[in-house]
């Protein structure tokens, strides 16, 4: 009977350890895999023409993919323009004015708007933010503008990172000693003045993990980006012009791509470049925050 | 002095509360735009019919394709997701000490994963259905959306498992059971928790399109088997979107109001089991 117990308790350790293993390692596999299927193109052609180059004709096997760098650089950055102010004075509102029954109103709030899955807010945007910029905003900047833009990419990208913003933001708020807040408040200073002085000095480190955060949430997302963005691989010079990020690239062609030398290999690189760059930005910020977690609980 | 002090007070005050009307209304602007889209084009043949005359082009028919289709790749991503996500949780939690340096790595690496864009989950899954040799089919999409679920799931179970009083396993560990004795005593415990991963993961799993796209396909039909290709709500959103013909477009409102009300029900859902377990919790 011990035996039997202990072979089984031995048996559950080593199953339990080998998925946790292979939790970890998943990051590498897909990696490696990415990183694989990319190699033929890389080895075709120099790395640094691919990324520099604007042109994409994948038929005449020329892979240029600053376009799509570009793109999606525009499109992440308006979002986080817009979405940086209002979650920053939102989570501010929360943490340090808000009665404790606005704080029960607003949970859901979030987590409705990070539930809503991304194929709705680009619905939303095609019916809303599209005919909007097309009939009200652009007209009085340029002459022409279907509306597909990377400002309407930039707003439904504002609208879709605000959750994560807000809810790290707040953790990283709440991480500071109440002591310091109120040594700032029974010193004499407004809330206003604890909070400019105080709170946001002393969370620096987390605004620009939690924005590094939802910049890389900004560069991967997909669905929605393809349906409101116009998708022309042109390097757009206004915002009001179609762009085409990388995601939206990938998602799109994913059906001829199969039929072309090289144009899988490449579609692949920008999978792999995609992935690249969001796991050192996650790394480091998820560092960085779970730092700030550690130094101020005893 | 004091007088620009508190005018730059109640400046910054009515500042932040605007901010935070804005993004209550953005939120109530949306599900208001997609309700009075979709609710004039849902009816019962949308949930009960197939699309007639093709996807695309057809004007007859619903979405049963698209809404069974989710619920069988739901179903056994689930299934894969909780298996993945379970084990290492209860490993992390009460098998290794607290503090532990390799707890921290697997939960670093998990923060990452649940960074990574859905995208690259569907060019990674693309890759290993190629490596294996299967087609685009629901055992793919399976396998890419438990992958994705996967790091979502094991993050709320272990935010859950974290906080249990380690008087629980110490107890159970000094009336001498073995560890793995203690961890089922203990998943009953965390029930609750559990739960609110199922819902969360369902929640991501069946709102993402860009993991499906790759691997699961698009059909007209219900899959019968793990090899044939299922469509997706939110695929079916998309392409019927794309149509030109109206009919197409106002069921592709339509099942964007579906898609909504059933992450509606899931997020109260999760929001109700958390209210109510907390009370009874040790």
């Amino acid at each position: 009977m011990q035996k039997i117990r202990n072979f089984k308790d031995k048996t559950a350790r080593q199953v339990m350890l080998g998925i946790a293993i292979f939790s970890l390692l998943l990051l590498v596999i897909i990696g490696t895999s990415l990183f694989l299927k990319a190699l033929p193109i890389m080895k075709e052609k120099n790395l640094w023409v691919l990324l520099t180059s604007s042109n994409w004709k994948p038929f005449k096997g020329d892979f240029g993919f600053y376009p799509f760098i570009i793109s999606t650089l525009y499109v992440s950055l308006i979002a986080i323009i817009i979405a940086l102010p209002l979650s920053i004075l939102t989570s501010i509102y929360l943490y340090a004015y808000s009665s404790d029954s606005v704080k029960k109103v607003f949970e859901p709030v979030i987590d409705l708007l990070s539930g809503i899955p991304p194929v709705i807010y680009g619905v939303w945007g095609t019916l809303t933010i599209v005919p909007l910029i097309a009939d009200k905003i652009a007209p009085h900047f340029v002459e022409f503008s279907s509306g597909y833009s990377v400002l309407a990419g930039g707003l439904v990208l504002a609208i879709m990172i605000l959750p994560l913003l807000i809810s790290i933001l707040l953790e990283v708020f709440r991480s500071i000693p109440a002591e310091m807040t109120d040594a700032s408040l029974s010193l004499g200073a407004t809330k206003w003045q604890t909070v400019k002085k105080v709170v946001l000095r002393k969370s620096f480190t987390g605004i620009i993990a939690a924005t590094v955060l939802s910049v890389s949430r900004a560069f991967g997302e997909t669905i929605a980006i393809l349906m409101v963005c116009g998708n022309i691989a042109v390097i757009p010079h206004s915002i009001f012009d179609a762009c085409y990020p990388l995601p939206a690239l990938i998602a799109n062609n994913y059906g001829e791509m199969m039929s072309m030398p090289g144009y899988e290999s490449a579609l692949m690189l920008g999978a792999f470049l995609l992935f690249i760059i969001i796991v050192i930005f996650n790394g480091l910020s998820r560092v960085a925050l779970n730092q700030i977690e550690k130094r101020y609980s005893f | 002095m004091i007088d620009t002090r508190k005018q730059e007070e109640s400046f910054f005050r009515v500042l932040m509360i605007a901010a935070a009307v804005t993004i209550m209304a953005i939120l109530i602007f949306i599900l208001g735009t997609i309700v009075y889209r979709g609710f004039p084009a849902l009816s019962i043949d949308m949930v009960t019919k197939l699309p007639g005359g093709g996807f695309y082009l057809g004007k007859e028919g619903g979405v049963l394709n698209a809404i069974a289709g989710s619920l069988y790749l739901i179903g056994g991503s689930l299934i894969i997701g909780i298996f993945l996500s379970v084990p290492p949780v209860m490993f992390i939690n009460f098998y290794l000490r607290p503090g532990s340096v390799f707890a921290g790595v697997i939960r670093l690496s998990l923060d990452i994963l649940f960074g990574v864009p859905s995208i690259v989950y569907g060019a990674f899954g693309f890759a290993l259905m190629v490596y294996l040799g299967i087609k685009a089919s629901l055992l793919g999409g399976i396998i890419a959306v438990s992958l994705l679920i996967m790091p979502i799931m094991m993050r709320s179970f272990d935010e859950v498992a974290r906080l249990l009083p380690r008087d629980l396993p110490d107890a159970l560990l000094s009336l001498g059971a073995t560890r793995y004795e203690m961890t089922k005593v203990l998943i009953r415990q965390l029930m609750p928790g559990l739960v609110n991963a199922i819902l969360l993961g369902i929640g991501r799993g069946i709102g993402d399109a860009a993991t499906v796209l790759f691997t699961a396909g698009y059909t007209d039909n219900i899959p019968h088997a793990l090899n044939q290709p299922a469509a997706t709500l939110p695929l079916s959103i998309f392409f019927q979107l794309g149509s030109p013909v109206e009919e197409v477009q106002n069921r592709a409102y339509a099942s964007a109001l579906i898609l909504t009300i059933i992450i509606l029900l899931l997020s109260f859902g999760a929001r109700y089991f958390s209210s109510k377990y907390s009370k009874h919790k040790i």
